[in-house]
């Protein structure tokens, strides 16, 4: 029982990790990885309250929302990576410039 | 100089406590949800005979929820058009692959594809299925293409867009079919829906192996000189 909550709470600490490097890092790529980061965190909270109830076996549910996720996740990365690719060549730079600051 | 040093410090212990904030309020909230509740699991499992399948998993993406399922082919294959429409990658320069990775991608290729079929099939009564069994099988094409490995260019066209598209095709024709035949839209009832299951599964992780080396490999393969 409490081992369920420590995974949530894990889960949710990796969702806040993941956020607090989206909002620090400059760098597209470890945008990108903090998203996923953050995706993980969202897995893991799913994934373990699905096995909350220790009388039942676990909710077959969250499972299945979370092998969706997983997928929607890879292509959805894979489309930022090409496009963090095309940025890096159209201006040189591996973050997005912020006009009012340059 | 040291004035913009110290802002940037301050924002930083502004934004680590303005996260600690919202990490205390989501454990709360997760530390607040009721475990004892019953969920879904228990509908699932009265419903299991009529999947026709007994790997609740596998019932719940196939059957209970094929919208999720069938959205989520599309949105691959949207990934992969993405991809393919920004133009692909740069160039970056290929180095050939050493010896062991050259053998090594020999020996596990023919294990990867064995691998994958068996999840494909145990998917109906064990964890397992369709999006197991089509990563593994991406992740056999990336080994081939890291090892130098290119898709021929006479498949390059046609038959690789087939393949692609097949997955989410499959699933909307046997829905579609389904609807014909006076069962709702994604309605799999028995006698069929275990072998409807499975061919919509086999079909999926050909489509998603293939749609994941592709999105690995970032750019359209080269089409023959015929086109």
């Amino acid at each position: 029982m409490s081992g369920v909550f420590l995974y949530a709470l894990l889960g949710v600490g990796l969702f806040v990790l993941g956020l607090y490097a989206l909002i620090i890092h400059a760098h597209l790529l470890r945008k990108i990885l903090a998203i996923n980061v953050m995706g993980t965190g969202v897995f893991l909270v799913l994934v373990a309250l699905a096995a909350g109830n220790p009388d039942a076996p676990p909710d077959p549910v969250p499972h299945a929302m979370v092998i969706t996720g997983i997928v929607v996740a890879v292509s959805a990365t894979a489309l930022a990576l090409i496009l963090m690719l095309k940025v890096s060549v159209a201006t040189g730079k591996n973050h997005l410039s912020d006009s009012t600051r340059d | 100089m040291t004035d913009n040093r110290k802002t940037g410090k301050a924002l930083r212990l502004l934004l680590v406590s303005l996260l600690c904030a919202i990490a205390a309020w989501l454990g709360y909230a997760v530390l607040g949800l009721s475990l004892s509740h019953v969920g879904l699991g228990q509908l699932v499992g009265a419903n299991l005979e009529a999947s026709g399948v007994s790997h609740p998993v596998t019932a719940v993406l196939l059957n209970f929820r094929g919208y999720d399922t069938l959205l989520e082919m599309g949105v691959l294959l949207v990934a992969l058009l993405g991809v393919w429409s920004l133009g692909g990658m740069p160039d970056y320069d290929e180095s050939s692959p050493g010896p062991v990775l050259d053998i090594l991608s020999r020996l596990l290729i023919p294990m990867l594809m064995l691998v994958a079929g068996y999840l494909l099939w145990v998917g109906a009564h064990a964890p397992g299925g369709a999006f197991q069994a089509g990563s593994v099988l991406g992740a056999a094409g990336v080994l081939m293409m890291l090892a130098g490995w290119r898709l021929d260019s006479r498949f390059a066209g046609l038959l690789l867009r087939v393949v692609m598209v097949s997955g989410l095709g499959v699933f909307v024709m046997v829905s579609t079919a389904m609807l014909l035949i006076g069962n709702g839209f994604l309605e799999f009832s028995p006698p069929m829906a275990g072998e409807l299951i499975l061919l919509i599964e086999a079909v999926a992780t050909m489509s998603i192996g293939a749609t994941l080396a592709a999105l690995f490999l970032g750019s359209r393969p080269a089409v023959g000189p015929d086109k």
